[in-house]
């Protein structure tokens, strides 16, 4: 037990997937400008994560690793998440459009992206096992969600800020995150790796 | 859509500065910059990302006519996979160590915006030589980006570059420049710098269309 909660830990705060390891920045500096979009996004990332990373973990460990064919895992993995997404745009759509009114358009976002697609490939790449796997999953995505919604509370209290010409947009954005990485790493001493 | 007057050495010098895909475009600034805290591991990425990018363009303009127009997003995804594995493999194969440093990031090539927008934007609309030199300038823009951040981190993060010492023993390195956080604010800082220069040359430029300039002339000057 305490092994995945120090995995999920870990995920959330001291290995946060958007602050230390540069993942998902497209849509972190993309969507955080807005606090109810970043809410939003970082649900759907949440939920999509997981999902993939449970089919990915299927594949690897059913077809690609018993079949010696690891050498294929990224493209198996990228066409695998990309039509996963794009199918689970389509079921959401006919079945729930309440949901797709208010999600859909961040699904179309996240179809190929650097995090969504990185979480299944690290969980490939150290052989977690499937329980490992999702609570790895669950845990970057929260971590994802917590440091957009952060960042999305800053810029909003940033447009208030007088910041000089050059700096505005994505200059300041990146300090910003940088100042909220340096933050984050006050817990990396909190777990041991 | 292109100007067909546009000479290849543009098509090319337009991906180093003007176009330049991390600072300008903003494009694909995604997880490439987690590597840059060395130059070995910046030179590495970006060479990859320079072959995936060309080789990419290439295919996609050579097969452009025989992609049906919906179908075309899934089967670039899958040339740029395809060609990103080739790269893993042989760095695999000849630079284990790199290999390893290089980790998930390098697989994570695949979904930098900058290739699939190169492929939509310039190679499927091409023909092959164009698109080799688009692919090139915008590879070799991104790999020189790369490659001054990661000078600049491991500079001043650790007083080396390639390794090599640089500054002397009394320098006491600033160990922020190679964590995470200080390659967030490097880059802001860079931005920022980009805009500045701009800027200036803007006003510059306004201020000799005031003064009636010739701008032929001033501007071989620049």
């Amino acid at each position: 037990m305490g092994e995945y909660f120090t995995l999920f830990m870990g995920a959330v705060i001291v290995n946060n997937f958007v602050l230390t390891r540069f993942l998902g920045l497209c849509i972190f500096f993309g969507v955080s400008k807005n606090l109810n979009a970043s809410v939003g996004m970082g649900m759907a990332v949440t939920s999509v994560m997981t999902l993939s990373s449970i089919l990915a973990w299927a594949v690897y460990n059913y077809v690609l690793h018993p079949y010696n064919l690891t050498f294929l895992t990224t493209i198996v993995f990228v066409v695998l998440i990309a039509s996963f997404v794009q199918l689970l745009e389509m079921i959401i759509k006919k079945h729930a459009p309440a949901l797709y009114n208010m999600w859909g358009i961040y699904l179309v976002l996240i179809a190929t992206n650097c995090i969504v697609l990185g979480v299944p490939l690290l969980n490939a790449e150290s052989h977690f096992s499937f329980l490992k796997s999702v609570v790895h999953a669950i845990g970057s995505g929260v971590g994802f969600a917590l440091a957009i919604i952060l960042m999305a509370s800053l810029r909003e209290k940033l447009q208030y800020a007088d910041v000089p010409k050059s700096l505005q947009g994505l200059g300041i954005a990146f300090i910003l995150a940088g100042m909220l990485a340096l933050s984050f790493f006050g817990f990396s001493g909190m777990i041991p790796l | 859509m292109n100007n067909p007057n546009q000479s290849l050495w543009e098509i090319f010098y337009k991906g180093l500065f003007e176009q330049n895909p991390i600072f300008r475009l903003a494009l694909s600034l995604c997880p490439a910059l987690a590597v840059t805290s060395t130059v070995v591991n910046a030179l590495a990425m970006g060479l990859s990302v320079l072959f995936v990018i060309t080789a990419n363009n290439v295919v996609v303009s050579l097969f452009r006519h025989w992609v049906n127009p919906k179908v075309r997003v899934p089967v670039f995804i899958t040339s740029i996979a395809t060609i990103v594995t080739v790269v893993q493999l042989v760095l695999e194969a000849y630079f284990p160590e790199l290999f390893k440093a290089l980790s998930i990031y390098l697989a994570l090539i695949v979904v930098f915006a900058i290739i699939l927008a190169r492929a939509e934007v310039f190679a499927a609309k091409n023909t092959v030589v164009p698109s080799f030199f688009d692919g090139f300038g915008m590879g070799a823009g991104f790999a020189g980006a790369m490659v001054l951040i990661g000078v600049i981190r491991e500079l001043f993060g650790a007083g080396t570059i390639f390794g090599f010492q640089v500054f002397s023993d009394a320098y006491n390195p600033v160990l922020i420049m190679i964590l995470p956080p200080g390659g967030f604010i490097l880059i802001g800082v860079m931005i920022a710098g980009i805009n500045l220069f701009g800027e200036y040359q803007e006003k510059n430029r306004a201020a000799k269309a005031k003064a009636g300039a010739t701008p032929a002339l001033q501007g071989s000057e620049a």
